[in-house]
């Protein structure tokens, strides 16, 4: 066979161009990845919900333990951190890499800071007598989200990665999609919350 | 770790791979790649879609043995009235240890072969899109298989193994009903077989979408392709829904939250609901290879093309979506309710006419066909008529009335049975000895092979079809004795027996493969020829066994069964004429400068990690901080990796080396599908092993 272009070319360029959907076999890999993480957390929303209301009537319950406010600011935090993901994104698109690097410092300090938000909850939530074991809303709650928690603090590890590799020059603008697939999961990540905070704290109890 | 600059090695020279000698090694200490695709350590580090198929083949079939060992005890135990071969508690870690392995560790391990052997081949790719994530499913899911067969021996024999059925159910599962380790076993050896589920999956999918030849749309997919696609869909969205359902359980266990606490109010429900909505597409994930695989073997042996290949798609796909709604039928007796349990007897009763439709159609396709009773086909004509049983007697089920009455007794063990080892694994077999010549360049010996179909076919009957009598007798299944009074002596007796036929049939297919083996090699291994059974797919359109690098050039695809078409055409009458023979046709695996992925050592390291953290989170959590570490470690190691591919150098300058993230002077991209973001979006998946662990 001496056709000149080798099943491998074609394939070895998939990565980027020559792909059947025209959608990059990373970012495609993200998409999918993601659709099945909607049915993890769906999984743990609805245990959460199932669960919440099977305590006793003088146990500690989400009305003795939640402080809104608090939560919602650590909320705008998180969701900011989506638009300054979003700024990463455009600026390594733009080839602004100091930019990018100060978007992505940003966006895991945002993303940081609602971490420690969630960390202090759990110490104050714990000092108020709910532990994980302590009845089925204690371990319903930190269950739900503690996995968010580690959603974030994943997504945080990854700006981290994105920055030193940028410090390194190794994150120039042919990569941006690279950082535009990050930006997917953090968006995700983001949208999660959304939807825990509304059910978990808004709903009423 | 310092950097060295790399040896730029001359194109001329690599352009010898894959055949030519192996290129001088970088010094990179531990961050290099390891080279070559000679001698056993070359499997340990291949990210190669067919030597991980195979590896997923034997894994299967070595889990297999032990999944049918167990079986053998179970009917020693029931041969005769108050057995006592073993004792109850042992029963109950076998019956559970052969359901576990034989879903988990056989059907769904044996169709990933076929999946990562022909889903890059059947729609003319080179590899799968992510080769080193292909290769770490494998080594995470043999990394769950051990930790879960271990348990058999750990501690004194099924001391520790998990007791409390496949399906698990809570409270049962709780500490206080079950203390020894077992169910631990259980939760923490399925979620590492999920995540190499979860990650295998993603892969093929992408695969599928993403990396079809010139030509390839959707709807000339051979029918196995599509239904390995849409088992891929299920198993992306199954799994996440079994992972919570076992995290829960292991957070009750291990760090005692109350999920499943009846004491603290909880409903034990939640857990079936969790399973089931798992477990039922967990079935289809189980029968539509199987399925693809009839639907690939029916055609060539029939020498017509597949009757209503688009309905065969469409039915797949409708029992894709169809499989999400009925997973309550599980449950009729455990009082969800009559209007729940009339809708989920509806969407039963529904789903079987997908199922039928293929039924038909495979009839259809054998109807008027010039039949050729090879083994593959008497195989597939196998999984035609017993998954029909099997498919009736589940419609029966779907009758909430009848069911009550059927629930937990021999008639539901004789159902799974008849769809499970009628339906996927006489499907499977089928494969093996259809693609057999494709993956290992010979035939298997076609007496041996129908002597053992024959023997496994009335031994499965003798086995599973008393099993209808005695379940409507009234036979509870799970139960380890019954009193000679009860009248089940006779059937059990026979199902006993028959056992032991299917056993010998197995060993009857295992020294076949070991006799053909030997003649083969005897006769100075002749070529079996790219197709030797004039078959229509794609995957028989290169050499046997498939070269390293599949095809030689990519193929442009003009109709479906491509390659039929190149070999036959119509003459001045109408008639179905030969055209050109597969020689003349398929590739011969002589173009040597194709660009392959470069092996990896981070796959095993990883799954190796994956398997200290499982040990560790049952035994001892500095363990699985041990595991931890060397989790993140591979998951940098796999990251820092040079894309250590000489032969990129020629051809792939538009990428920087992505997957090293240290720069590279010789401009060299990674291994394609490997690269890029490959190293951005392992963490994310990868990193999911971490969070379970």
């Amino acid at each position: 066979m001496t056709a000149e272009t080798t099943a491998t070319e074609a394939a070895a360029h998939d990565g980027e161009h020559h792909t059947s959907t025209g959608i990059s076999n990373e970012k495609l890999a993200m998409w999918v990845f993601l659709g099945s993480e909607c049915l993890l957390f769906g999984g743990l929303i609805s245990t959460y919900m199932f669960n919440k209301g099977r305590i006793g009537p003088n146990d500690i319950g989400p009305n003795d333990v939640f402080d809104i406010p608090f939560t919602s600011v650590s909320s705008f935090v998180l969701l900011m951190s989506s638009l300054t993901m979003v700024f990463a994104v455009s600026s390594i698109a733009r080839g602004d890499l100091r930019g990018n690097r100060i978007w992505l410092a940003t966006t895991a300090a945002l993303g940081a800071t609602f971490v420690a938000g969630q960390v202090y909850e759990f110490t104050a939530f714990y000092s108020e007598g709910l532990g994980f074991t302590t009845n089925l809303f204690g371990s319903a709650f930190y269950a739900l989200t503690g996995f968010h928690g580690a959603h974030v603090t994943i997504g945080i590890i990854m700006l981290m990665s994105l920055y030193v590799m940028s410090m390194r020059g190794n994150l120039g603008p042919e990569r941006s999609e690279t950082v535009e697939i990050i930006g997917l999961y953090w968006h995700f990540v983001d949208v999660v919350w959304i939807v825990i905070f509304t059910i978990v704290y808004l709903f009423p109890q | 770790m310092t950097i060295t600059e790399r040896t730029i090695t001359a194109p001329e020279e690599t352009l010898a791979l894959p055949a030519g000698p192996t290129i001088a090694h970088r010094p990179l200490g531990a961050f290099t790649r390891p080279q070559g695709s000679e001698g056993w350590t070359s499997w340990l580090f291949t990210v190669d879609h067919k030597r991980i198929g195979i590896m997923y083949g034997a894994a299967a079939m070595f889990f297999f043995l032990v999944g049918g060992a167990e079986a053998l005890f179970i009917r020693l135990q029931l041969a005769t009235p108050n057995g006592s071969v073993i004792g109850a508690g042992t029963y109950n870690g076998v019956f559970t240890m052969h359901g576990v392995t034989m879903v988990f560790l056989v059907i769904m391990p044996m169709a990933a072969a076929f999946a990562n052997y022909l889903l890059p081949l059947q729609i003319g790719a080179r590899d799968v899109a992510f080769p080193r994530l292909n290769a770490f499913s494998f080594w995470c899911f043999l990394a769950g298989g051990l930790l879960l067969v271990s348990s058999i021996f750990i501690g004194g024999w099924f001391q520790n193994a998990p007791d409390g059925g496949w399906f698990n159910y809570a409270p049962n599962s709780g500490l206080p009903f079950s203390p020894s380790k077992g169910i631990d076993f259980y939760a923490v050896g399925l979620q590492i077989t999920g995540v190499a589920s979860l990650v295998s999956s993603i892969n093929l999918i992408v695969t599928v979408l993403n990396m079809r030849t010139k030509g390839m749309s959707f709807f000339r997919m051979p029918v196995l392709t599509w239904m390995l696609l849409i088992t891929q869909f299920l198993l992306l969205f199954a799994i996440p829904v079994i992972t919570v359902a076992l995290f829960l359980l292991m957070f009750d266990r291990l760090w005692d939250a109350n999920f499943f606490n009846v004491a603290a109010g909880a409903d034990p429900l939640l857990w079936q609901h969790l399973f089931w909505i798992f477990g039922h597409p967990e079935v289809y994930i189980l029968i539509l290879p199987a399925f693809g695989i009839v639907s690939e073997i029916i055609p060539t042996f029939s020498r017509k093309p597949l009757f209503g290949y688009h309905f065969m798609v469409a039915s797949g796909i409708a029992i894709g979506f169809m499989g999400w709604g009925v997973w309550a039928h599980h449950m009729f007796t455990s009082g969800i309710g009559p209007l729940a349990v009339a809708a989920f007897s509806v969407s039963t009763m529904f789903i079987a006419v997908p199922t039928g439709v293929k039924i038909l159609n495979w009839l259809a396709t054998m109807y008027r066909g010039r039949l050729r009773f090879t083994t593959p086909m008497l195989y597939a004509v196998g999984v035609v008529s017993m998954f029909t049983i099997g498919g009736l007697s589940g419609v029966t089920h779907a009758i909430a009335p009848s069911d009550t009455q059927q629930t937990d007794t021999y008639y539901i063990v004789a159902h799974f049975h008849y769809v499970i080892f009628g339906g996927a694994l006489l499907g499977l077999f089928g494969g093996f000895y259809f693609w057999w010549p494709k993956a290992f360049g010979y035939k298997l010996s076609e007496g041996w092979g129908k002597a053992s179909f024959w023997v496994m076919l009335i031994g499965f009957n003798f086995t599973f079809g008393p099993m209808h009598i005695l379940g409507l007798q009234g036979m509870s299944r799970r139960i380890a004795t019954y009193r000679a009074d009860e009248g089940f002596a006779l059937w059990n007796m026979v199902a006993t027996i028959g056992s032991f036929v299917i056993a010998v049939g197995v060993a009857m297919f295992l020294w076949n493969v070991y006799t053909s083996t030997r003649k083969w090699q005897r006769a100075g291994r002749p070529d079996v020829g790219p197709d030797p059974w004039d078959a229509r797919g794609l995957e028989w359109m290169t050499a046997s066994p498939v070269p390293e690098h599949n095809f030689d050039s990519e193929i442009e695809v003009e109709r479906l069964d491509e390659f039929w078409h190149r070999k036959y055409g119509v003459d001045e009458n109408h008639r179905v004429v030969k055209t050109a023979t597969a020689e003349e046709v398929a590739h011969d695996g002589s173009n040597t400068k194709v660009h392959l992925p470069s092996p990896s050592y981070w796959p095993i390291v990883l799954g190796g990690g994956i398997l200290l953290v499982g040990y560790g989170l049952i035994y001892n959590l500095w363990l699985a901080a041990a595991g931890l570490v060397l989790l993140v470690g591979a998951i940098y190691g796999w990251i820092l990796e040079p894309a250590d591919d000489p032969d990129a150098a020629g051809h792939h300058d538009d990428h920087h080396d992505d997957g090293d993230g240290h720069g590279d002077p010789a401009g060299n991209g990674g291994p394609d599908g490997n690269g890029e973001s490959a190293s951005a979006a392992a963490p994310a998946d990868t990193e999911e092993g971490a969070t379970v662990g």
